[in-house]
């Protein structure tokens, strides 16, 4: 087939296409997330003290916390340039609105592993029916739904409206899912900052508190880096199609 | 606006009771999702009984599901739903004509499975009848609520059948949740009623808030 057509019709022009540069901003995430990284590396096993009933299990703490912060904050990103694409109707908020709800079912998928690995050392059990475990395990359902919409057949802008609204109401129902189950059943979570309910429960070391929050910030720069990466890969993914449109026209000419 | 949804529901209602199709499978589907709950929990055990409240909702969900994916799937075989949004009516009376026409089917699928779910295990109410019928009410109210608009918005997809479980599950549990609590104790334990009407206010609210969104947003879900 394609000897063919290299017979029939002269080779094509070489497209024009401009040479991807890594921007500055990808340079300046990129720098942050590393430095970040490496320093939260160096609290969470240098600097933070051991936990006395857990011992050094309780380090996973510092990957787990992260990761359900970046997943719930990747859901709201969603949320919010769903609705800004609702709005606007510009193809980047759809676009930054698809590539957030991925980067958070890989977060969750480490919440939902990290979690049970923790749990069967701590609390003896892998899994409990407990309102944060369950809100992330609803809330990873959601973010695979939402995946799901979005593979659906159809053009584009269908799609990311139809996508936009699932991710409204969605972010809508994390919530009352929360509420929800909290109300059902509640035992096994400490709290962990501020006094808590009972005035007894948990209290975080001052050490702890800075590597956790180090952490925090170091997947905070993570999520922004592979949001800003997903981004440009999506946008690429979309030129590309483009140039094949171009292409199939002027083949059929 | 509320009466071009209510001609739609009519309109709705009204071939339903010509072909009888819809209904029909849904009472039947409720009979054999009790026939395969008597096989999961032997019904002669006495332990049984405390499965029962939940059985009700398993019966709404799973019959329910049917009835909502043909409501919307029923209307693209000859296109007629462009029909629907070409006509001189928002689209939100669509919604409210579709969600009233689904809403009473499953009222009705409740009044006929239900007794018969009671009837076959055997099962003795202990509670007021007066609230287990609103809490039926509430929780049918929000799961055909948000099930109508998410099948308007699977029915985009060739797969819908298969998409609309996944996008309906995850997203009503704060009311079944809600509900399946509220049931067990109003049909076991009435001592307890000042809790189970805390949980009927945690669903009337979650009605609200997504009846409210829903159509707010079924704008966007039905542009042509």
């Amino acid at each position: 087939m394609s000897i063919n057509l290299e017979r029939e019709k002269a080779p094509l022009p070489a497209a024009d296409l401009s040479p991807v540069k890594s921007s500055l901003l990808t340079k300046i995430l990129y720098g942050s997330m590393a430095a970040a990284m490496l320093a939260a590396f160096y609290f969470i096993f240098l600097y933070a003290e051991i936990e006395k009933t857990m011992g050094a299990v309780q380090k996973i703490f510092y990957m787990h916390v992260p990761s359900a912060w970046v997943a719930f904050l990747a859901f709201f990103v969603t949320f919010v340039f769903s609705i800004l694409f609702l709005i606007k109707r510009k193809r980047i908020f759809d676009t930054y609105a698809y590539v957030s709800a991925e980067i958070g079912v890989v977060f969750t998928i480490i919440v939902l592993t990290t979690g049970p690995i923790w749990a069967k050392s701590s609390w003896n059990t892998w899994w409990a029916w407990e309102p944060r475990l369950t809100t992330t395990l609803i809330l990873f359902f959601l973010f695979v739904a939402y995946l799901m919409v979005r593979q659906m057949d159809g053009v584009w802008d269908k799609k990311a409206r139809l996508a936009a609204v699932f991710g409204i109401i969605g972010f809508a129902d994390v919530p009352i899912v929360f509420f929800a189950i909290r109300w059902w059943q509640s035992k096994f979570h400490p709290i962990v900052f501020g006094d808590g309910p009972s005035q007894q429960g948990g209290g975080i070391a001052p050490s702890m508190l800075v590597a956790l929050l180090v952490t925090i910030a170091a997947f905070t720069f993570l999520y922004a880096y592979l949001l800003h990466k997903g981004v440009s890969f999506e946008n690429m993914k979309i030129k590309v199609d483009h140039y094949k449109e171009k292409l199939r026209e002027r083949l059929e000419n | 606006m509320l009466r071009a949804a209510l001609t739609i529901a009519k309109k709705d209602i009204y071939s339903e009771l010509r072909t009888k199709q819809v209904l029909g499978t849904m009472i039947i589907f409720a009979g054999l999702v009790i026939l395969v709950l008597s096989f999961a929990f032997d019904p002669a055990n006495n332990t049984t009984k405390a499965v029962i409240p939940g059985a009700v909702w398993i019966i709404i969900v799973f019959s329910g599901i049917l009835g909502l994916n043909r409501s919307l799937v029923s209307e693209q075989r000859n296109d007629t739903m462009h029909g629907l949004l070409v006509a001189p009516m928002e689209a939100s009376s669509i919604y409210l004509g579709k969600f009233m026409a689904n809403f009473s089917m499953i009222l009705i699928v409740e009044a006929v499975s239900i007794p018969f779910l009671f009837l076959l295990f055997d099962f003795k109410v202990n509670g007021s009848i007066l609230y287990f019928i609103l809490v039926l009410f509430v929780g049918s109210f929000g799961f055909i609520a948000i099930g109508t608009f998410l099948a308007a918005l699977a029915s985009n997809s060739k797969s819908s059948e298969m998409l609309l479980p996944l996008l309906l599950f995850p997203m009503t549990s704060p009311v079944l949740i809600g509900v399946t609590q509220a049931t067990k104790i109003i049909l076991t334990n009435m001592e307890k009623l000042h809790s189970a009407i805390a949980w009927l206010q945690l669903v009337a609210a979650y009605d609200v808030i997504f009846f409210v969104l829903c159509f707010l947003l079924i704008e966007y879900v039905l542009e042509v």
